[in-house]
């Protein structure tokens, strides 16, 4: 009898090339996926060592992270971005890899195209050098972040020399309140795990309040495993996962049998969660919108309340906010810009906020323009852009100012993630939405028009 | 290029959860080719208004631009999976970064390019930095690190990636050596 095994047992053991003594198991990958910033240096080493990529057909490849969110064409894209996607497109001409490059029909921030295209299904092994790989944990895969030496392994081999990760349990308890959507699911996760308790380790999310997430919903969840510190989260396949892909075919293999050890077990509360949004320079901050920021416990807490211009006690509702962005590969689906049209529907941004949304992808942005979304946003004053990854990483021109306060939907308020001395509050496209019509941070409950249960 | 025993002096960054944001912004990543992230690397702390260099920042005291070895606080390197992270490090010219634990895809990216994360408890630490002014021995043969002459802090190493960066085993090399397994796997994994 063998013992029963967690869904990473089942997933890492079919994908087991090769395991000797004293090295790390030889792992075969399903899908790669490429993108502008991390992959240059790798074709190069191919280059430098005369190799080819091994399997075109597994390797996808967009252009997102330094991409103008303004229509434009590549030629007028600013020389030194350029002369990186270029390399890009050259590097896939020449090794036979297909490449949705920036205004093709198909392009889009890497970890929203993947998903939409089919490509990820459960017990899949997906790479690609960025950390937010973790995203596609939400079909039941394992998905994981790389650096730019293994994606030359990778395209090199279609594997890597990996140790099998730690597994954890995290089993989200109770019944949220309204106004409360994933993202606030996945802030308050990582207040519990805090943002280095998931290293070393697989997360796998349980709970009845999993099962009532949309895919959509359950992609921003895993999309911030890596927030917690963990390479990647898991989410098991069911129903939802099988009306996205309807394959027809029968993933229920791709779940932790009954009886499964993990090597850590954590609980996560979230009845009657409220709406969260850090104060912090690490997404482990997310407090209660309606709460005040609290006394700080040591040095690091003090450092980040100084870069963030927040006292202990101020009311986040407080905040005068000058830029809100609703958009990166965390929440820039259709159901995260259903999400704030709801809110903008008939209202207006208040005056001297900026307000961006950026699709997450092209597909995404038709679909927002056909159901109606677009002239919402631009009826309230929101500027509605082209697909990439824009204001969560600010190379491509779209920066929040030093020392403004930006709400954004994205996934990092490291110092300087939204341009040099900007200060990020994290939340949902509810609270960002709700935020841009204030003027300052607010709490969504109090403009949600339909009783919008966003679980 | 084995990783051989050395001796150097430190710099001291104690900040917790130095992201790879903070190790190298964003706005540099635009590089093409290895070796051009030396002036990228900690911009924010070193020019905190984006032009001045702050004088007070232990990367701009005195001798610290000879040193290898980086002290730093818990956490380091979390975030992006950015080698160029590890490349901006080098570029600059450390060798080690100490902390009491690391982002897992910055470790695995520093050890892939000779870059070793010594990770010591927080009070092996601050005994370290109790040494000021001295310089440091860095043994990843005896896998220790401490003042020279001294016994020194044993750290753990993964046996594999220390084997690779003794001998100088490369890991590229490894896996196409195992090319035909790989590729009998492939067969069984149809391309959808
Ligand atoms: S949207 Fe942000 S987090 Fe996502 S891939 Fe782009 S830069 Fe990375």
């Amino acid at each position: 009898m063998s013992h029963p095994r967690t869904l990473l047992d089942k997933i890492w053991d079919a994908h087991v090339v090769n395991r000797e003594a004293g090295c790390p198991d030889v792992l075969f990958i399903d899908l790669h996926l490429l993108h502008e910033v991390t992959s240059p240096q790798a074709f190069a080493e191919l280059e430098r060592r005369g190799l080819a990529v091994c399997s075109p057909g597994r390797t996808l490849a967009t252009m997102d992270h330094s991409t103008p969110t303004t229509p434009t064409t590549l030629e007028q894209v600013e020389p030194v971005a350029r002369n990186q996607l270029l390399r890009l497109a050259e590097n896939c001409r020449r090794h036979g890899i297909t490449l949705l490059p920036m205004g093709d029909p198909g392009n889009g921030i890497i970890h929203v195209i993947a998903p939409e295209r089919r490509r990820i299904r459960p017990g899949m092994t997906v790479v690609c050098g960025d950390s937010h790989t973790s995203t596609h944990g939400a079909f039941g895969a394992l998905a994981f972040g790389i650096g730019t030496s293994e994606v030359g392994h990778v395209l090199a081999t279609q594997a890597l020399l990996q140790a099998r990760p730690k597994s954890m349990r995290v089993q989200f308890m109770g019944t949220p309140g309204p106004g409360v959507t994933s993202k606030d699911l996945a802030l308050a996760m990582i207040r519990v795990i805090t943002p280095r308790g998931g290293i070393g380790h697989v997360l796998e999310f349980q709970g009845e309040c999993m099962r009532a997430l949309s895919m959509e919903g359950r992609m921003t969840l895993c999309n911030m495993s890596i927030e917690a510190g963990a390479r990647a989260g898991l989410i098991a396949a069911d129903g939802v996962t099988a009306a996205w892909l309807r394959d027809g075919r029968d993933y229920s293999h791709w779940r932790t049998e009954p009886g499964a050890r993990f090597d850590r077990e954590v609980s996560v509360d979230v009845e009657g969660l409220a709406p969260l949004v850090t104060w912090g320079t690490h997404p482990g901050t997310g407090i209660a919108i309606d709460a005040a920021v609290p006394e700080p416990v040591d040095e690091t807490e003090q450092r980040m309340q100084q870069y963030m211009g927040l006292a202990p006690g101020v009311r986040l509702a407080d905040v005068a906010v000058r830029h809100v962005f609703i958009g990166s590969c965390t929440n820039s689906r259709l159901e995260d810009l259903r999400h704030a049209a709801s809110i903008l529907r008939g209202r207006h941004v208040a005056p001297g906020v900026r307000m961006l949304v950026v699709p997450g992808s092209m597909a995404v942005k038709r679909a927002a323009e056909a159901e109606g979304l677009a002239r919402v946003f631009e009826k309230a004053g929101a500027q509605w852009r082209e697909p990439g990854c824009s204001m969560c990483i600010a190379m491509n021109g779209d920066v929040a100012p030093p020392g403004e306060y930006c709400v954004s939907t994205s996934n990092r308020n490291f110092e300087g993630r939204q341009g040099p001395g900007a200060r990020t509050l994290l939340a949902s496209p509810l609270t960002a939405a709700a935020s841009a019509t204030a003027g300052r941070v607010a709490d969504p409950r109090e403009y949600m028009t339909e009783v919008c249960h966003a679980l | 290029m084995p990783f051989d025993d050395f001796e150097s002096a430190w710099v001291d960054l104690p900040q917790n959860d130095i992201d790879t944001d903070q190790i190298i912004p964003a706005r540099f990543l635009k590089a093409v080719d290895r070796g051009t992230l030396r002036d990228g690397l900690f911009h924010a702390l070193r020019f905190p208004d984006g032009v001045s260099l702050d004088a007070a920042c232990p990367l701009h005291a005195p001798g610290a631009r000879e040193a290898e070895i980086l002290l730093a606080g818990r956490n380091f390197g979390c975030g992006s999976s950015r080698e160029h992270a590890a490349w901006a490090l080098l570029d600059w010219g450390f060798r080690v970064v100490v902390a009491p634990s690391f982002g897992d895809i910055f470790r695995v990216n520093a050890l892939k390019n000779g870059l070793l994360p010594v990770a010591l408890p927080d009070e092996a630490l601050a005994q370290l930095r109790e040494c000021a002014g001295a310089k440091l021995r860095v043994s990843l043969r005896e896998q220790r690190i401490g003042p020279v002459g001294g016994p020194g802090f044993a750290f753990a190493v993964d046996p594999f990636a220390r084997r690779c960066l003794l001998e100088g085993v490369d890991e590229l090399g490894y896996l196409l050596a195992r090319r035909p397994q790989i590729e009998a796997f492939a067969q069984t994994r149809p391309v959808e």
